[in-house]
C-alpha cells in the first residue's frame, strides 16, 4: 500500500452521506457537532493501520456499521 | 485499544469496522502497537488508528480536552446511514467495558433489523424479549416486561 498524504486530520465540514455539501466556511464546519440521533460530522486523518501509514476517512464506511472510540493517549495506563 | 483488539473477531462478525483516534501521531500509534498493545491482544491492532494532533476531529465530536490537550474516551456507535445511536464519553482513569458495548450493537442492530417495530428493553440481551410499541402497549409494559424479572 503506497504511503498516502493527508497531512493534518481534519473535519470535511459534511455529515456522513451528505453529498450536497462540498465546502463550507469554517464557521460552519465548527458548528458541526456529534449528537445521537443525528449523522456522524464527516473527517479525515492520518493513521497506522496494520503496518502502513494511510488515510482514513469515515464517508467512506458509509453502509456499514462503525465503532469510533476515542482515548487519552498511547502508552497510558488504561 | 487492546480490549477492543481482543473483540475484533466479534466486532467483525457483526459487520462492525473500528477507528480508534489520540492526539498521538501515526508514527508513535506504530510504537505502542509494536512495543505493547500487540502483547496485551496477542495479535497486531487490527484497525485504523487515527492520529488527531490538532483534536479538530475530537472537538466537533464533543470529546477534546483543551486544557490537558488530550482527547476523553469517547466511543460512538454510527450505523450504516452514518446516524450516531449512541455515545459514552468518559473521564480518562476508568475504561470502556466492551461486552456492554456489544451488547447495545446488538440491540441497535435488532431494532433496525425489524425497522423499529421491536424496542429492546433495560438489559436487553441477544435473545431476550423485545417490546413491540403500539396502542395496546401503552401503559401495559407493566404485562410484559418487568426488570425484577429474567424476561
Amino acid at each position: 500500500m503506497p504511503e498516502k498524504k493527508v497531512g493534518c486530520a481534519r473535519p470535511t465540514g459534511a455529515v456522513v452521506g451528505d453529498n450536497a455539501v462540498q465546502e463550507r466556511s469554517v464557521k460552519e464546519t465548527t458548528m458541526l457537532s456529534a449528537k445521537v440521533g443525528t449523522k456522524a460530522p464527516d473527517f479525515e486523518a492520518p493513521t497506522y493501520y496494520q503496518g502502513d501509514f494511510t488515510s482514513v476517512k469515515l464517508s467512506d464506511y458509509l453502509g456499514k456499521w462503525v465503532l469510533l472510540c476515542f482515548y487519552p493517549g498511547d502508552f497510558t495506563f488504561v | 485499544m487492546s480490549a477492543v483488539a481482543a473483540n475484533y473477531d466479534t466486532l467483525q462478525d457483526l459487520g462492525v469496522e473500528v477507528i480508534s483516534v489520540s492526539v498521538d501521531s501515526q508514527f508513535v500509534h506504530k510504537v505502542w502497537n509494536d512495543q505493547e498493545l500487540s502483547k496485551m491482544a496477542k495479535k497486531d491492532i487490527p484497525f485504523h488508528m487515527a492520529s488527531d494532533g490538532p483534536g479538530n476531529v475530537g472537538k466537533i465530536y464533543g470529546v477534546y480536552d483543551e486544557g490537558a490537550g488530550v482527547e476523553l474516551r469517547g466511543r460512538f456507535i454510527i450505523d450504516p446511514d452514518g446516524v450516531i445511536q449512541a455515545m459514552e464519553v468518559m473521564t480518562p482513569p476508568v475504561g470502556r467495558q466492551m461486552s456492554e458495548t456489544i451488547r447495545q450493537i446488538n440491540a441497535f442492530q435488532h431494532v433496525r433489523a425489524t425497522k423499529g417495530s421491536e424496542v429492546c428493553p433495560a438489559g436487553w440481551t441477544l435473545g431476550k424479549k423485545t417490546l413491540k410499541p403500539g396502542p395496546s402497549l401503552v401503559g401495559n409494559v407493566w404485562k410484559e416486561w418487568s426488570p425484577l424479572e429474567d424476561n
